[in-house]
Order: structure tokens, then C-alpha cells, then sequence
């Protein structure tokens, strides 16, 4: 953990989240707890989609390159996704993108994935305040810091490219 | 810098909502903000967007200042996107190119702090704004709606809703699952509040159905699978086989009589297996169809393979009985779906305290219906198991309801089923009946006045719980069976009272039934917490569902008494109707598809379609997708790794610079 983030953790840092949200279920949950008046930490802003399985990997990274402290992708209970099954599909790249995310030097609990129904706004709410804190005990996001200070990342990307090069050449 | 349209002349509306909005979001300062935002011509708060003059404030301005692009800032877009949006079209704008900020139900209403909240929704709307300006024309889809409805459960809800339909004249596929229509109700012997003879309004009903022209009633079915969507869905029906064919059998019952049993033997379910029925044998004497069933578990011919098919000889010539029978899988299309399936009874067995399926005596609330029923196990003489009548009877209320072990929601209906029990049980018996409630919950027509009628019956009410029921310590009670002791504490007196009775009758919760979870994903309904259906809106839409072209009516959307049910389901009738006579329905445009050049026809996405809409043209080597079955969920647009596959409305492009207009500005 890097000095900066240490000392920050004293003062009161808000962090800012951005949670994915699909249309049937989890956005639905999210508008029945302003309807139930639920207040919730406010440091969510919310992109509605109409899957989860539209969270394509590029807009976390992007989010976390914008400068989110925390990305929460949102859908429906598994076996409820209103398109069947793609709630699967989410649950997948969600743990490779925790992955990805690990390797680029950011704590992988910065990003969380949460199902909540259409008809659960109170758990909903409870997520992202539950979410928020984990965010806040993490500290901002560092990661140009965090990127510099691993001393493997060159040489891994060294061999990356390296592969690739082979994986390129057409055989004969 | 900003991307987009060259030409881009935004109109930011921030609507006050009253003081919904207004009351926590400075709306001022969030307009000054909106007017500094990249492409915003004009910004305007407006006190309520949604009435007519917020409306024709945004037409105007469209007509006036040339807007080409519109943000909303207000309630969420399932509410009123379509307002605006149909604002926008009449002022000559694409309709799609209007964009909603929900600054209401995820702003206002969540916040506590206005500096917080204002922004936030700053941030909400610079995300409109940014992404509004990639928003590009679309055309309107629409899709036509078959003229033929599907509705699944032939309880009372069922019933209704396919008769309205069938009245109105289009066809209805009712799909029960037992052997026969009628559902909680035909089990039961009178109805409150008015005591109409549940039989002398319901039968009639359920002949109707029978003999509706319009009708197509498939008894001892269930629906194993659902394609399609809104308009057209493909449904895969399963039916059991009944081994009678239903269209030779004429009900006269002669198989069942003389079937080698000459003794029913069987638990009879419909009587909650208080009654027997015979391997041959027709659940009750109502029943619709009026064709009688095989039980292959019970039934020598079809165990063992050996009888002497005295059935088949009563039968004669009309030749119904057919032991080849097998299941059989048939396929319906229709443009529309009722979902009425129903509850189940909670099963008090898992409430140790109470005795059920331990001490004889303990009865469900649906038990002592049938033992009511003229047409029941006792041809409607409240006999106990021992054949004794009760004299003295405890009911308790709220088993299994209002209680978080089991469920926390007040099951509605059970108060009033409970008075009724207690006036039935007092005019048939003459027997002392103690009611002892929590609360009672009259909230009704006519349900307060029923109340006091029985209370003036001389029924005794007990506000408590019940701890426990016990038989009596002192060994067998009179004529040599056992009686019951329950414990209760009478909290309007302050003391526990022991009162020996020798009936206890369990006001049982309704629950969703066993299989609501399949039944629910199979037409892609969500649920409540305690699991019974959602509608699309508690309020507004509550015979709707998420999936467009599926309703609900009855109990499976929670617990609700007759006249309740009823209402709802003409409903469901009524907005089920009104999409066939519309004759189309209009879909969200957001359909994904193949920019042809940028594919590589790698087919990364074609496993991930559920829907099959994607395929792969071999010859020119790249994907395709059929855009009739696209869902427009977008797994593939993100999958695919060349940014080939795209979505109308929820593109790459336009997420993107949400994504960016969210988190740039504040
Ligand atoms: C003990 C008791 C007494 C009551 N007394 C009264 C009363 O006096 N007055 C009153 O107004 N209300 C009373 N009620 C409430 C009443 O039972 C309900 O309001 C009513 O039955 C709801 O009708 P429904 O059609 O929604 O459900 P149900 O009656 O449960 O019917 C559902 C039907 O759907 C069928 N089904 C279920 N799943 C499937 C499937 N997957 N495929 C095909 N078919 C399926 C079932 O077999 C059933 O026939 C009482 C309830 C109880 C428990």
C-alpha cells in the first residue's frame, strides 16, 4: 500500500463509484429504493444498461482510468436475467476482469459485482453503502503509483509482446 | 472536446418535480450547470416536466431555438421517456434522440445532503448530455401481436381471465395443471363475507369454459417450455395422460363404478387425503372435464398389467378407456401470456408446537373446508378423524404468517377465511370455537360487518398467540379419544390460558407454490422477496410483468381473496386484449448489429446469443445477426473483441461517453 493512500485514509476521503446497472432488475432495485426514500452513501452514479452482460471490460477500465475509486456492476439474481442467461456471462468476465485488474496493479475489490431483483431496493442500497466502505478502507485509486512500484510489469510485458510475436508468425 | 454531431444544439430541462426534486436538488444551480455543458444551447428548470405546459415548453423550444438533441432531468425513464420522447417526435425531433437523467429516484430521493445531491446530479447529467450527443435517428419497431392468448393455472383467476377473453372473442389456450379446473376454490364450501355457495358461483363458470367456442382447455397440463417473445411466443404444453379419452368419454362415471375396487382406497388429494378415491375416479363430483382419470400408480392394469378391465367392459362401445395412452408434448403460438398459477398452503408440520401430522385432531384451515363441503370426504358433517363432532374448537390464526421464521407478510385472506370457519363450524356443530388471533384484519366490503356478525354468534376471541397444542395429560378424553389442550396467552387479560378443546383449526399462510421459481423463469417473470410474482409496478402496472406480453392475475402475485383475484384478472384480461387488438406492439430499437467491415468472423459472439440470432455467413466470413430475434441485451456487442458488433441506443460510443461525462466534471 502506497504512503499516499495511507495518509489519506485519515481525512475523509469520499470515494467516487460508478455501478453498471441492468434495466430489469438491479436499475428497477435502485428506483424502488428512491421510491422507499432509502438514503444511501451518494457516492454512486449510475449507468443504465439493459444486461449486465453489456458491461464490456473496456468501460471498467476505463471508469477506473477516469479516476472511480470503484466499479460495481449490477444484474439480475442468476437464473432471473431477463435474457435468459447472459447474468452468467457477466459473472465469468467478472472474475477475469478481477484478474486483469489485480495484474494492473489495482485491488481487485474495487470492483464488485451484485445481484439484486427488481423488487430488492433495500438490499440494493445496503450494497452500495457496504460497497462504499470497502472503497473507503481501500483508499483512492493509485494507479499510476501502484503501476510504477511493480518491478515485474516491464519484463512481463516484454514477454507478452514476446509471445505474441511467436503467436503471430504464421507456421509453415 | 466533445463528440458527435458537428451541429449540436442540446435543450437541458431540469424538472422540480414539485418539490421532489426541488426540495434537494438546487435546480438553479444545476440549469447554470447544464448551460456550460459541450453542445447545450439552452437550459431550463421547469416545475413539473411532465404536465402539459412542461411539454409544450419543450416542443416549443425544439420548434424555436432548433434544438436536435434533448435532456431530461427527472424521474426515472420507465416512467415518463416516453412522454418526452413523444413530446420531442411531435415537435418534428427523432424520438430517440431524447435522453433521460434520473435525478429523482436516484438523486433526490436517496440523499440526504443538497450540496451532495446537486452533485451527483450534476454528474447524472453531464452523463445525458455527453451521450445524448451520439444518440443518433432510429426508426420505431413494431412487432404484430397474434390474436390468441395463453393462460396458465385454471384457478378462479384463470377461469375469469380466459373467459373475458373469450367473450371478447379471441382464442384462449387454458392449461391446467390437475386434472381438473377450479383450483383453491372448488375445494371450498361457502365464501366470504356473503357465504355464497363457492360451488353455485364457481361451476358455473367452469362449464362456461368447457363449453366456450373460443376455448381450448387442456386439464392434467403444464407448460414445459416457452420461446419467443411478445407477439409471437412458441409454448411447448405437456400432457399427461389421463388414459380416458376425453373426447369419447361421455362422464357417466360407469368405469368407476365398476372398477375391481369396490372400495375407494386411494388418498383423494382434492380432499386434502382425508377422502379415498378409487384408481379409476374423478376428483370431484364438478370436476371439469367431467371425464374421469387412471392413477398408474394405483390402477392393476397399468402396474402389473393384469385386471380384468371391468372398466372397459362398463365403458362398451363408446371405447374411452385407451391404457396405451402416453404424454404427449403439443405446441401452441400466441401473442400473449396470463400467468395465474396460484398459492400453495404453508405446510404447519414445520412448527413443532402445534401437533400437525402428529395429533389427529390438528386440522389445516383447507382440511376443515373439505370436511365443510357438501361434496367432501363427510358429505359436509364436521366429523373429526375418530368420527367423533367437535365440540369445542380452537382456531389459530396467523400459522406461518406475520411470523419471520416463516413469513414475515400478512397472508390477507386467512382472518376472514378463519371468521368464516368459526360461523360454519357453530351453525353446522354447535360446538364452542375460540379464535385466537394476533390482529384481526377486516379490510373489506362487507369484512367488518361479517366480523361482528360472528362475534354477536357467540364466538370467543382470544387476542394471542398460541404457544402450544397438547393432548390432554390426563389420558383419553371423552368416549375414549384423545382431546387437545392449547396453551395461549390472552394479552388482553394479561394471563396464559389453557383451554381444552378437541379441534384445533390452523389458519395455514398462503405461499407461492413449490414450483414458482421454474414457472416464473420459464416467462421471464421476477419475484418478491417472499417469492411470489412482481408486477411492473406496485402501483401502475400491477398486472404487468417485466416481459413484455406476460400478465398476472390471482394469488400467484400474492395473497388475495376471491373478489380480489377476480379484479385482477379481468384486468390482466383487459391489457392482454388490448395489446392483440392493438395488433402490434412497439419494441425498443436497440437491437445489436454487424458493422460488416470491421468483422473478422472470428465468432466469438455467436455462442453467446440465447436467442440464436446470430449466425455465420460462411461465404463472405463474418457474423450476422437476425435483428427479429435479437434481444437487445448488448453480451455480444461487448464480447465481440474487433467492436464489430454494435447496439442501437446502448453502443459503445454512447456508454462510453456517459461513462465519461459522469466522472469528468464533478
Ligand atoms: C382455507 C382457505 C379459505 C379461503 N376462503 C376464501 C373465501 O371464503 N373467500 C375468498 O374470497 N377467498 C378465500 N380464500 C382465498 C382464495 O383461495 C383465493 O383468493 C383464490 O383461490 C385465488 O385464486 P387463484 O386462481 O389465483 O389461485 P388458485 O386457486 O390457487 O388456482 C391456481 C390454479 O393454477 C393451477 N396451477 C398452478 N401451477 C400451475 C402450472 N405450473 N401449470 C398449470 N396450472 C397450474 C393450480 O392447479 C390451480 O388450479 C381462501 C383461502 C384459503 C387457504
Amino acid at each position: 500500500m502506497s504512503e499516499n493512500r495511507v495518509a489519506n485514509l485519515g481525512s475523509k476521503f469520499e470515494p467516487k463509484l460508478v455501478a453498471f446497472m441492468c434495466n430489469w432488475c438491479s436499475y428497477t432495485a435502485s428506483d424502488l429504493a428512491g421510491t422507499a426514500r432509502l438514503h444511501y452513501a451518494p457516492n454512486v452514479r449510475i449507468i443504465r444498461v439493459m444486461c449486465s452482460g453489456r458491461v464490456d471490460p473496456t468501460f471498467v477500465l476505463k471508469a477506473f482510468a477516469l479516476g472511480a475509486d470503484g466499479v460495481m456492476i449490477a444484474g439480475c439474481h442468476p437464473g432471473d436475467c431477463h435474457y435468459l442467461e447472459q447474468n452468467y456471462k457477466t459473472m465469468r468476465r467478472y472474475a477475469l476482469l478481477r484478474y486483469t485488474l489485480a495484474e494492473l496493479g489495482i485491488e481487485e475489490d474495487r470492483l464488485r459485482l451484485v445481484w439484486a431483483s427488481a423488487a430488492e431496493g433495500p438490499q440494493l442500497a445496503e450494497a452500495i453503502n457496504d460497497f462504499v466502505e470497502r472503497v473507503r478502507q481501500l483508499g483512492p485509486l493509485r494507479w499510476s503509483i501502484n503501476w510504477q512500484e511493480d518491478g515485474q510489469r516491464e519484463k512481463a510485458i516484454e514477454q507478452i509482446a514476446h509471445e505474441h510475436a511467436e503467436a503471430l508468425e504464421v507456421p509453415v | 472536446m466533445i463528440k458527435g454531431d458537428k451541429n449540436l444544439r442540446i435543450g437541458v430541462y431540469v424538472c422540480h418535480c414539485g418539490t421532489n426534486i426541488a426540495g434537494t436538488v438546487d435546480v438553479e444551480k444545476l440549469r447554470q450547470f447544464a448551460e456550460t455543458l459541450p453542445g447545450v444551447v439552452l437550459a431550463r428548470h421547469y416545475k413539473y416536466m411532465c404536465s402539459d405546459p412542461g411539454q409544450e415548453l419543450l416542443k416549443q423550444d425544439i420548434m424555436e431555438h432548433g434544438l436536435n438533441r434533448v435532456v431530461v432531468a427527472a424521474c426515472t425513464p420507465s416512467l415518463h421517456e416516453e412522454t418526452f420522447r413523444r413530446a420531442a417526435e411531435q415537435a418534428g425531433m427523432n424520438r430517440f434522440l431524447v435522453q433521460i437523467a434520473n435525478i429523482r429516484e436516484q438523486v433526490a430521493w436517496v440523499t440526504d445532503d443538497a450540496e451532495t445531491a446537486l452533485d451527483k446530479a450534476k454528474a447524472h447529467v453531464a452523463g445525458a448530455v455527453r451521450r445524448v450527443a451520439l444518440h443518433q435517428p432510429l426508426e420505431r419497431q413494431f412487432v404484430p401481436i397474434l390474436p390468441r392468448a395463453l393462460v396458465v393455472g385454471g384457478g378462479i383467476a384463470g377461469i375469469q381471465a380466459a373467459l373475458t377473453l373469450a367473450d371478447a372473442g379471441k382464442e384462449v389456450i387454458l392449461v391446467e395443471r390437475e386434472p381438473s379446473i377450479g383450483g383453491h376454490m372448488a375445494m371450498f364450501d361457502k365464501t366470504f363475507p356473503t357465504l355464497d355457495c363457492a360451488a353455485c358461483i364457481l361451476t358455473p363458470k367452469m362449464t362456461a369454459v368447457k363449453n366456450h367456442p373460443n376455448i381450448r382447455l387442456l386439464t392434467y397440463s403444464e407448460v414445459i417450455n416457452v420461446e419467443g417473445s411478445v407477439g409471437n411466443y412458441r409454448v411447448q404444453i405437456r400432457r399427461r395422460p389421463r388414459y380416458i379419452k376425453e373426447d369419447l368419454c361421455i362422464g357417466c362415471m360407469q368405469c368407476v363404478e365398476a372398477c375391481v375396487f369396490t372400495r375407494a382406497r386411494f388418498p383423494n388429494p382434492f380432499d386434502r387425503g382425508l377422502g379415498m378415491r378409487k384408481p379409476v375416479y374423478i376428483p370431484f363430483a364438478q370436476a371439469v372435464p367431467p371425464v374421469p382419470l387412471i392413477d398408474p400408480e394405483a390402477c392393476l392394469r397399468l402396474k402389473q398389467g393384469k385386471c380384468k378391465e371391468t372398466c372397459v367392459v362398463a365403458c362398451g362401445d363408446r371405447g374411452a378407456i385407451d391404457f396405451e395412452q402416453q404424454v404427449i408434448v403439443e405446441e401452441y403460438q400466441v401473442g400473449v401470456i396470463i400467468v395465474a398459477t396460484g398459492y400453495q398452503i404453508f405446510d404447519p408440520s414445520v412448527i413443532g408446537y402445534y401437533g400437525y401430522g402428529k395429533l389427529p385432531n390438528v386440522y389445516t384451515a383447507l382440511e376443515v373446508e373439505r370436511l365443510l363441503n357438501a361434496g367432501g370426504p363427510t358429505s359436509g358433517k364436521v366429523l373429526l378423524r375418530d368420527g367423533r363432532v367437535p365440540k369445542r374448537v380452537a382456531i389459530v390464526h396467523c400459522v406461518g404468517s406475520r411470523d419471520k421464521k416463516y413469513h414475515a407478510y400478512c397472508s390477507r385472506v386467512c382472518c376472514m377465511y378463519a371468521l368464516k370457519l368459526a360461523h360454519l363450524l357453530k351453525e353446522k356443530t354447535g360446538a364452542e370455537v375460540y379464535n385466537c388471533y394476533i390482529d384481526i384484519r377486516t379490510p373489506g366490503k362487507g369484512f367488518e360487518e361479517f366480523y361482528n356478525r360472528v362475534q354477536e354468534e357467540g364466538v370467543h376471541f382470544i387476542r394471542g398467540k398460541v404457544a402450544d397444542v397438547s393432548p390432554v395429560p390426563t389420558g383419553p378424553g371423552e368416549n375414549g379419544s384423545s382431546g387437545l389442550i392449547i396453551t395461549v396467552e390472552d394479552t388482553l387479560l394479561g394471563e396464559v390460558r389453557k383451554i381444552p378443546v378437541d379441534m384445533v383449526v390452523l389458519a395455514v399462510a398462503l405461499e407461492p407454490q413449490a414450483d414458482a421459481d421454474n414457472v416464473r423463469r420459464m416467462f421471464g417473470i421476477s419475484c418478491s422477496t417472499e417469492g411470489f410474482f412482481l408486477e411492473k409496478h406496485p402501483k401502475l402496472a400491477p398486472v404487468n410483468t417485466a416481459s413484455d406480453g406476460v400478465f398476472l392475475a390471482g394469488a400467484c402475485q400474492g395473497p388475495k381473496d376471491i373478489p380480489d383475484t377476480v379484479a385482477q384478472a379481468d384486468a390482466a384480461a383487459a391489457k392482454a386484449l388490448a395489446l392483440i387488438d392493438a395488433g402490434q406492439i412497439e419494441l425498443e430499437p436497440n437491437t445489436a448489429w454487424i458493422d460488416e467491415e470491421m468483422c473478422s468472423g472470428c465468432k466469438t459472439c455467436i455462442p453467446l446469443c440465447p436467442f440464436n440470432a446470430i449466425s455465420r455467413d460462411e461465404e463472405r466470413q463474418i457474423a450476422v445477426i437476425d435483428e427479429a430475434l435479437c434481444k437487445g441485451c448488448g453480451t455480444c456487442v461487448a464480447a465481440c473483441p474487433s467492436g464489430a458488433a454494435k447496439q442501437k441506443l446502448f453502443g459503445f460510443e454512447q456508454i462510453d461517453e456517459e461513462l465519461e461525462g459522469i466522472l469528468s466534471y464533478v
